[in-house]
């Protein structure tokens, strides 16, 4: 498959809004959650980062968003170094990305209306009646101007993933992540958030980085597609080049097939060694 | 004992010393953190006031009514010692001195620690499993100053009133033992206690005494939520810690402040 991403809208002008450069990243000397990625996100695109549980896609997300640093390697986010911001710069930095996260993360003690305004009461000295208003048209962008009134705890997991995503642009970001956006959702649910990630990546011209393993519901949505396997960047390609590829992991990936080279079998000793005494 | 078994316990003592100290080094760094938060969690009056809702108001039953009785009690054992010396109307100034010196601080302390302290990690831990702190810090907003700080804050604040309440209703409980259904002459009672008991060496040092229980308790109890593993298991374990925590450090600097207050008393 290709390894030439397609230019943003104004790639050109600016360049891409998230790089990657030979990133390594573990938690311990010995265990290596991300090794060599080499990764680039252009502006106005939607890319996912694909790949099965526990490969390090989220990982990638956390060392964009600086709450994990790089052990070798640099992230730059709008052209910036994100290891080399101090705490100001780090929260100066995530005031233009938005995120949502795996369940939504909504705060529990407050109503859907204080979820989405509390990143503006936070952030800018509005008056109460515009940060009224913002609100109900971020919740009107993810169709959910009604719920306004109610709790997290009256929500479905859909409408909670798309109050989440209304809170993630009400401070109109540049970016925004996504991980696991599909993840527990059902059919009609999943359409529409994979619906609104695009439309709202279109409109408001954002890029967006979707950390998935939502193979069907990313190729109709996506620009372009990263598979990461243990920490590794494996195959890389348009949505196109991906359900024409012939490589075995993205094979596997798209076919859902329970073998391959993600062994179904963990690793253990020979079948033989194990029965023999039983035998 | 072989020497495989000899490296493998200096290997885990060694583990666990380094992972105490590890953890002490990270509590002592997290509490500079709160305290340097502090002033922002005062100057946001509302999150402030909303925890002392929550931490105090809401333990005001508990209190309240342990106070009562634990006073009550504390009349009839009392009453029965006093008699034999034929001292039964020091009756209040024992109960008095008791609640304000000792019982208010320490009582009301622990029970600060289960309702309030274990209530305060399970929801910071909590917080932590869904992933709300972490949203928050996606939105460049320091979880310190926003979650943190102003528990604490409200803790402080809440343990020394809840505490007076405590002696007071205690004090009640005794005079309705004592004068109203014992018969002591409420004249004495009221008159002996209030010539016994002093206000700078007696209240003060049980206001000083609560507020430094307040804040252990809030500090620990602060400190295990934002620590917790984000498990079901984690939080679990963190709300015990805190409440064994908090009740051994109560008891352990009632003695250390007793101590330093009363050292006249033994001579």
């Amino acid at each position: 498959m290709s390894d030439t991403l397609p230019a943003g809208s104004d790639a050109g002008n600016a360049g891409p809004a998230v790089v990657l450069k030979d990133v390594s990243f573990g938690y311990e000397r010995r265990r290596t959650i991300l090794s060599g990625i080499d990764m680039s996100v252009p502006r106005g695109k939607v890319v996912a980062i694909m790949g099965g549980s526990g490969c390090g896609k989220t990982t990638i997300l956390r060392l964009i968003g600086g709450q994990l640093r790089p052990q070798r390697g640099q992230v730059l986010v709008d052209g910036c170094d994100v290891a080399s911001l101090d705490r100001e710069g780090l929260f100066a930095m995530r005031r233009k990305i938005g995120m949502l996260f795996q369940f939504g993360a909504l705060f529990t003690d407050m109503s859907v209306f204080e979820n989405i305004a509390f990143p503006l009461r936070e952030h800018t000295g509005l008056p109460d009646e515009l940060i009224r208003d913002l609100v109900l048209m971020k919740l009107n962008a993810v169709g959910l101007r009604g719920a306004a009134g109610l709790n997290p705890s009256e929500l479905s997991g859909g409408m909670a993933r798309r109050v989440a995503l209304a809170r993630a642009i009400a401070l109109d970001p540049m970016l925004v992540m996504y991980d696991e956006p599909f993840a527990g959702l059902d059919p009609i649910s999943l359409g529409i958030v994979g619906q609104l990630i695009r439309r709202l990546n279109d409109a408001l011209g954002i890029t967006s980085v979707v950390v998935t393993h939502d193979i069907y519901e990313s190729l109709k949505i996506v620009d372009y597609i990263y598979f990461v396997s243990e920490g590794r960047i494996i195959s890389q390609g348009t949505p196109a080049e991906v359900r024409a590829s012939s490589e075995a992991f993205v094979r596997q990936f798209v076919d859902g097939a329970a073998d391959g080279p993600v062994p179904f079998h963990y690793p253990a000793r020979p079948l033989a060694k194990d029965f023999a005494r039983a035998a | 004992m072989r020497p495989d078994a000899v490296t493998w316990t200096l290997r885990r003592v060694g583990r666990a010393t380094l992972g105490s100290v590890e953890r002490l080094g990270f509590a002592a760094r997290f509490s500079v953190a709160v305290l340097v938060h502090t002033p922002a969690a005062l100057r946001r009056l509302s999150l402030t006031l909303r925890e002392i809702y929550f931490s105090g108001v809401l333990s005001l039953v508990i209190i309240l009514v342990s106070g009562l009785f634990v006073g009550m009690v504390l009349a009839l054992q009392g009453y029965d010692v006093l008699t034999r010396y034929g001292a039964n109307e020091s009756l209040g100034v024992l109960v008095a001195l008791s609640l304000v010196r000792e019982l208010g601080p320490v009582v009301a302390g622990l029970l600060f620690a289960s309702r309030a302290g274990s209530a305060i990690t399970a929801e910071i831990g909590l917080m932590k499993t869904t992933e709300q702190l972490s949203a928050m810090e996606m939105m460049a907003v320091d979880p310190l100053a926003r979650v943190v700080a102003p528990r604490f804050v409200g803790g402080i604040v809440s343990m020394p009133l809840l505490a007076a309440l405590f002696s007071m209703l205690g004090i009640f409980g005794a005079y309705l033992v004592g004068v109203k259904l014992i018969g002591i002459d409420a004249g004495s009672f009221w008159g002996n206690m209030q010539s016994a008991v002093d206000f700078r060496y007696d209240i003060v040092n049980g206001i000083i005494k609560s507020v430094v229980f307040g804040v252990a308790v809030s500090l620990i109890a602060v400190f295990e939520g934002y620590n917790a593993r984000p498990t079901a298991e984690g939080v679990s374990t963190a709300t015990t810690r805190t409440v064994v925590a908090s009740s051994l450090s109560i008891l352990a600097l009632d003695f250390v402040l007793t101590v330093f207050m009363f050292r006249g008393m033994v001579g």
